[in-house]
């Protein structure tokens, strides 16, 4: 048995959740006592594999072709069937971005698997391989297990592992040409764009006050502005509220807003989903106000209050106005 | 347009959740259930997409008699009939095998576009709508804000990272998995509800597809996590809480 980690590089540039993604490989070969190899896909990639040379890996695989010089699905899926019957590799690691959540499914379907995604941690139990993964938006957790025999699939949450653990080592490169038919290509990408540019830059907030749907109504949000105005923090909103235009997208934190790291995020009415926590968990000190004690925000937060905004923000204010 | 839209029936968002006797789930019984919150923008963009195009929604939704419920609350909502597929021990599939008898179940629809939420909010794989893809032999995106309907197909609007998007094109038929929040969701009116009674739902059991327990990755326990980090909570009435965090927040973590 041996491990691939599936590299997400663009033009060169690589999707850092990547590289946790190989500390995971690494941490799994160790403990499985086992190698770890990786993967990178695309056109053009002596740079992106020498990088990838350097780390403690078996092998780079530099997966390229003409056709994968822009991401398909069906592209993605058929080189990596053949990268991975190539490789031997019987257990395949993904860092869990938007484009494995697109073509990871289909890969894995493609040869009678189902990937364990978005997973957290692993551990080791009688020699078999558990992973774990959170159910219910986070409140539950769950062990996972494989069933079949590999190649066997798994996508790594971000920040589930510390890229800062990379071990370097020298691994050599191998380049890898898979066989792919443009006629089976069904989807055409175009362009990729950015909508207008932000006005508000949270990243440089030193507070922040985020509001989420535990606020009811946009009315209600005035109330949450005025504990901001008080703090002199800038405000900020988990998706729901911009989504419905409450506020501005700008003030949105998460993995489709921004990420912060202020000394101070209050979370007022946010349960926490993982969407939400990976913008703003890097933060020096959270504080979350919720009226579930089993919300997710509870897991990441310094200081709490469990109890109805409604009463516990307008106290806040004025705590804050009388400090 | 004949659009078939997968919906699935999960325990309320607010729900207080036990771990059940077995370990192997959440206690659901006592629980209330709706649509997967995703499923329901997934069946808000094709009523949109009905509005515009003409022609059918099929919503299809694999799960146990009380999911009947939720198909009834679709077809108020606009759709036009629905396929139940009964299984009341739907856990014991994982997302292959469930995503086989949904595809089974299709195999005499031959829809234009098949939509899916982004993923469930109780096991939450984010698979189905590519896995059912595989299948059905589509071309698929996922986290879909947009749908446009071209000459040679549909154009839609992807989501990516860190704000950025990018435009598919690809032909019909095809699956897209529908991002949260891209629209409102609509009520069902009176008369809604009062034609979805006479609205034709197909029953059939998972067996009769050929459908059968399977599970490639299994479910080996579930908990409540343990805390990695100590919150510190302040009880008590809203006044005194909030000057006990605020005297925190000044000479502990000093960030006042």
């Amino acid at each position: 048995m041996s491990i691939l980690v599936v590299m997400e590089q663009r033009s060169g540039e690589w999707n850092r959740m990547s590289w946790e993604a190989l500390v995971a490989g690494q941490q799994l070969a160790a403990a499985m006592n086992t190698t770890v190899s990786a993967a990178v896909l695309g056109q053009g990639l002596d740079a992106a594999a020498a990088e990838l040379a350097g780390k403690q890996i078996t092998r780079a695989y530099a997966v390229e072709h003409d056709l994968l010089q822009e991401y398909t699905p069906d592209a993605w899926a058929a080189a990596l069937r053949q990268a991975i019957a190539h490789s031997g590799a019987s257990l395949v690691l993904f860092p869990h971005t938007y484009q494995v959540r697109d073509f990871l499914p289909k890969l894995a379907t493609s040869l009678g698997k189902v990937a364990v995604s978005d997973v957290v941690a692993h551990r080791i139990e009688n020699g078999q391989l558990v992973l774990v993964r959170q159910l219910f938006q986070g409140k539950v957790y769950a062990d996972f297990r494989f069933a079949v025999e590999g190649p066997n699939f798994a996508s790594v949450q971000a920040g589930a592992y510390r890229a800062d653990l990379l071990a370097a080592g020298s691994a050599e490169v191998e380049k890898f040409t898979p066989a792919l038919v443009a006629g089976e290509i069904r989807t055409r990408p175009q362009e990729r764009f950015r909508e207008a540019a932000r006005a508000v830059d949270l990243s440089a907030a030193e507070l922040i006050v985020a509001v989420g749907r535990g606020i009811k109504e946009p009315e209600n949000i005035a109330l949450v502005q005025e504990l901001a105005t008080a703090l002199g923090a800038e405000l900020a909103a988990s998706r729901p509220i911009c989504d419905a235009g409450w506020l501005p997208m700008e003030r949105q934190v998460g993995s489709s807003g921004q990420t912060v790291a202020p000394k101070l995020y209050m979370a007022v009415g946010i349960s926490g989903a993982i969407q939400h926590l990976v913008g703003m968990k890097g933060a020096r000190t959270i504080v979350a106000i919720n009226k579930d004690a089993n919300a997710p925000i509870f897991e990441v937060a310094d200081y709490g209050i469990v109890g109805d905004l409604f009463q516990v923000v307008p106290a806040l204010i004025e705590a804050v106005r009388r400090r | 347009m004949k659009i078939v839209v997968a919906i699935k029936q999960v325990p309320a968002r607010d729900s207080q959740l036990r771990i059940a006797a077995s370990g192997k789930w959440i206690e659901e019984d006592d629980l209330t259930h709706e649509i997967n919150e995703p499923d329901a923008y997934a069946l808000e963009a094709g009523l949109q997409l009905k509005e515009k195009h003409s022609g059918e929604v099929v919503v299809l939704c694999f799960g146990p008699e009380r999911a009947g419920q939720t198909i009834r609350e679709a077809l108020a909502k606009g759709a036009d009939r629905a396929i139940h597929i009964q299984e009341e021990d739907p856990g014991a599939y994982d997302p292959l095998a469930a995503a086989r008898v949904m595809a089974a179940a299709l195999k005499t629809e031959s829809p234009d576009l098949v939509l899916t939420g982004l993923q469930s909010d109780d096991l939450g794989y984010g698979q189905t709508g590519p896995i059912l893809a595989e299948l059905l032999g589509l071309p698929h995106a996922t986290i879909i804000m947009e749908v446009e309907k071209i000459d040679s197909g549909i154009r839609v609007k992807r989501e990516l990272e860190d704000g950025w998007f990018q435009h598919v094109e690809m032909p019909l038929p095809a699956l897209l998995s529908i991002q949260s929040g891209i629209s409102k969701l609509r009520y069902a009116t009176l008369m809604g509800i009062k034609k979805a009674k006479s609205k034709e739902v197909r029953r059939v059991s998972a067996a009769d597809l050929g459908g059968k327990p399977a599970a490639a990755v299994t479910l080996q326990r579930v908990y409540l996590p343990e805390r990695t980090k100590r919150t510190q909570l302040f009880e008590g009435d809203a006044k005194t809480a909030a000057a006990q965090l605020v005297e925190k927040l000044k000479f502990e973590a000093r960030v006042l």
